[in-house]
């Protein structure tokens, strides 16, 4: 992965710039030793690493803005991070770059049930916005499956999704409004506790943009009741194919299940070593989770059940308790743990349209074969949202570059039947090279265009999204 | 007013790209909502037609000048339908014309099932659309989700045409349900009206609709929308009586949402206002207009988060009055947070207002630099927005 060459002026200035930070910081909220800084040398995706020159943790809005002040006024590019769970390289540093780390900002400004909204910190956890409604049997919907550590201000700037996104929607259908930090250091209110925004939807557009347009320090997000219940059937068959053709039955049919994730059988195979969750022996599964009161879910599963029996299915596994829900969701949620154990892998987002499911499913298939790399699929299968983990080994030379090619041709087959590069992760660095695959000239100009109004000189997040040779004139000047 | 009909993407690029002058963006022309200072027209009203319909991804792509009659028939036939459920605006505004799928998505449209499902701009996978310059480009795609590079369908829907001309849209559908019922509730006063509609969203029922319609005893008794399979909404229907009992009687009742989201009633108006705010405040804002002479109408939906303002024939005032009322809502959203736009006024005609919010200084020259980038010679729909 090709990275631009760190600025040796900026470099030289470190001292000063440290000396700037300072002033406006307490000393333990500067970090600019070597052995230090390199604890931020990369985020989840492990196979690239770069320390930063310095690491900068505000614990305001004022202080952040008086950073990105500062480093607007040297000249330093400036990397925003939450808890660094990007799968896409979102948070990786350049050596010249300042990481400015957001989780230490992470109070709950204020709750509104009557409203159905509450007010953070950007730097709380996903998770923890649900704790902090708990109590009051609310919850906040979107679900990424490192909602444990991944904080709000990354799920904004990669418009995160979930398991549970078929019914309730990714972050940027949750979102109410945002406090925004630009690079020069204005803080800029967007959206509010309203619905819809009053002239152009200037938060929508931040959600999803990376980091490269502001420093989302606040957000208001929409909670939501708890359901008074899910419980979720697990249905096996011989072939991907049909699996592939029971979600749209399902579907079609007028059920919404609030998720239907989709395992093929090296996954099946790898999560059942490790976790033994007691899966049956199938070529693919579907997990369907519904939701209601005891009664409104019996009537959806035997809903469910009547279509899936259509498709010859190996099992049918319906949740009766609690204990079983949780065997059942078992192997999925352990799904990408278990793979680590057996090798490296890079696990892609590429989306498909749900039609093209089977096709695509064969034709990685071959992939593998041709590449020699084994791959597994699991994957949110109601939208499409595929997540190929293709296996490698990192110690063994060329391996990671073969890793590399493969991802590239799958996700360049998602683009060509209709689909996209990355339905939650984001582009990051990892799918960068390869946006002129989805996006003409003009389609990524236009988007390069909306950069320039907020951060004129691309100090933000640098060499993310945009392929570097497409963004090379605005970076040069 | 001249109006130009491109048949196709390559005649509309051609058209503006060669502009001389402004242009006025037309779907079907039922929504003419602000004021744009263009005096040539341009309809994207016979680039039609459904590209792709995929019921079982709940996917459709279309041309923007499909009419949304088209749109709704095909999606009936499979059982599915817009489920952020766009108001037909010519009752309210007493426009003619085929309401388009451009129209609906330009101008983020949506009705009741908002609350519960999202707006357009939730269900706009992705759009093409022909910039100032008469250039074509795309973002988003067709699939469900997709967050490769920036969003900018978001900003394009809601857009009023001033960044680009909506050519295709794809769009997300939902199964329609399977049945509905509507509870009415007769509150006393809109602050047990408001109290009711969030103590309704607090429950985990799901509703789909929630909020009162005028000509019904006062319009200030809660309508609340159950949608689902049958047995789902008899169980849900019995469980919201029951908690809801305190609020006052509950009756089951025909349907209502067709005039809750078309506003049939509010044909003859005056003036209307939109007015978008955060649920509770509604009685903030409800106080201050309350307090002066002027006596208005009003419709709560979104459980008190939109509110429809209006001055019937009645109580209509003399121009200057109405543009100072019309000067008074919107400070008072700039205070409250939200934003309030004027549908139409008769009194108003002559008078030049600015129809949507007023946005504060740093939000509006983003903007406007943002537009700039779109449409740098500033020919799409100058005025309508700002």
């Amino acid at each position: 992965m090709e990275m631009p060459q760190p600025n040796l002026d900026i470099l030289a200035k470190k001292s000063v710039v440290v000396a700037a930070l300072l002033k406006v910081m307490a000393r333990d909220a500067v970090i600019d030793a070597p052995s230090e800084t390199r604890v931020y040398e990369c985020d989840a995706l492990t196979a690239y690493k770069c320390a930063p020159m310095i690491v900068v943790l505000p614990t305001s809005t004022q202080e952040v803005s008086d950073v990105l002040k500062i480093c607007q006024s040297h000249g330093v590019p400036v990397v925003p991070r939450g808890a660094g769970t990007s799968l896409a390289g979102g948070a990786l540093p350049t050596a010249d770059c300042v990481i400015l780390g957001i989780a230490k900002m992470n109070n709950v400004l204020e709750t509104d049930y009557d409203n159905r909204l509450i007010r953070v910190q950007s730097g709380r956890t996903n998770l923890s916005v649900s704790g902090a409604v708990e109590e009051e049997n609310f919850f906040y919907a979107p679900d990424p499956s490192s909602q444990l550590a991944c904080v709000i201000a990354g799920n904004i700037a990669m418009n995160s999704g979930g398991a549970h996104c078929l019914k309730y929607g990714v972050t940027t259908n949750n979102l109410l409004g945002v406090k925004l930090v630009m690079m020069n250091g204005e803080i800029v209110d967007i959206g509010g506790s309203h619905l819809d925004a009053g002239g152009l939807d200037l938060l929508g557009v931040i959600c999803g943009s990376e980091g490269q347009l502001g420093v989302v320090t606040e957000a208001t997000l929409r909670i939501l009741p708890k359901p008074e219940g899910a419980r979720p059937v697990l249905i096996a068959f011989d072939s991907n194919q049909v699996a592939g053709s029971c979600v749209a039955d399902i579907i079609k049919a007028g059920v919404l299940p609030v998720a239907i994730e989709f395992m093929d059988r090296p996954i099946i195979e790898i999560c059942e070593n490790f976790a033994k969750a007691g899966y049956p022996e199938c070529e693919a599964l579907l997990i369907v989770e519904v939701e209601g009161s005891e009664t409104e879910i019996q009537d959806q599963m035997d809903r469910i059940n009547v279509i899936a029996q259509k498709h010859n299915p190996v099992e049918i596994r319906q949740s009766q308790s609690a204990a079983e829900s949780e065997a059942i969701w078992l192997g999925r949620k352990s799904a990408f743990g278990a793979v680590g154990q057996v090798a490296d892998y890079m696990c892609l987002d590429g989306t498909i349209p749900v039609s093209a499911l089977s096709e695509v499913l064969r034709r990685i298939e071959e992939l593998s074969q041709q590449y020699g790399l084994r791959v597994g699929n699991v994957f949110h299968a109601g939208d499409g949202n595929m997540h190929p983990l293709i296996m490698y080994d990192a110690n063994k030379e060329g391996d990671l570059a073969l890793c590399e090619a493969m991802g590239a041709d799958v996700l360049r087959l998602c683009v060509e039947v209709g689909g996209c590069l990355t339905g939650e992760h984001g582009v990051g660095i990892e799918k960068r090279d390869l946006m002129e695959n989805q996006y003409s000239a003009g389609d990524l100009e236009i988007q390069m265009a909306i950069k320039d109004v907020f951060d004129p000189s691309w100090l933000l997040n640098p060499a993310k999204v945009f392929p570097l040779a497409v963004s090379q004139s605005r970076t040069a000047a | 007013m001249e109006i130009h009909h491109p048949q196709n993407v390559a005649e509309l690029c051609d058209i503006i790209a060669a502009a001389p002058q402004p242009l006025s963006v037309l779907g079907g022309g039922t929504r003419p909502i602000g004021q744009s200072s263009a005096r040539c027209g341009l309809s994207t009203d016979l680039m039609s037609g459904i590209v792709t319909y995929e019921p079982g991804a709940m996917t459709l792509v279309a041309k923007s000048g499909t009419s949304v009659a088209e749109i709704e028939a095909a999606l009936d036939l499979e059982n599915q339908c817009l489920a952020f459920e766009p108001m037909d605006h010519r009752d309210l505004l007493g426009t003619q014309g085929i309401p388009t799928l451009g129209g609906i998505i330009a101008a983020n449209v949506s009705g009741p099932r908002r609350i519960q499902v999202g707006a357009a701009r939730d269900f706009t996978l992705g759009v093409s659309f022909v910039d100032g310059a008469g250039q074509l480009l795309k973002n988003g795609g067709r699939v469900m989700k997709n967050v490769t590079g920036y969003d900018l369908v978001k900003l394009l829907v809601g857009s009023w045409g001033t960044l680009g001309v909506l050519t295709e849209v794809s769009l997300k559908v939902l199964p329609k349900a399977e049945t509905e019922s509507t509870l009415r509730i007769a509150t006393q006063g809109w602050e047990k009206a408001v109290e009711c509609m969030s103590a309704v969203l607090r429950t985990p029922y799901d509703v789909s609709g929630v909020g009162t319609v005028l000509n019904v005893n006062g319009g200030k008794d809660v309508m609340i929308r159950i949608e689902g399979f049958v047995a789902s909404v008899r169980y849900r229907v019995s469980q919201l009586t029951q908690r809801l009992v305190h609020f006052g009687d509950i009756t089951e009742i025909e349907s209502p949402w067709h005039e809750m989201r078309n506003l049939t009633a509010w044909k003859s108006m005056d003036t209307v206002w939109r007015v978008s705010l955060r649920p509770t405040n509604s009685l903030k804002l409800l106080k201050v207009l309350e307090a002066s002479d002027i006596k208005l109408q009003y419709q709560m939906d979104w459980g008190g988060g939109l509110i429809w303002l209006g001055l019937d024939d009645e109580n209509k005032q003399r121009a200057e009055d109405t543009a100072t009322l019309h000067t008074i809502i919107q400070e008072q959203l700039t205070a409250l947070g939200g934003h309030a736009t004027l549908m139409k006024s008769a009194s108003l005609t002559d008078m030049l207002v600015p129809s949507f919010q007023p946005q504060t200084p740093t939000l509006n020259k983003l903007m406007v630099d943002l537009r700039h980038k779109f449409d740098p010679r500033g020919i799409l729909n100058p005025g309508r927005m700002y």
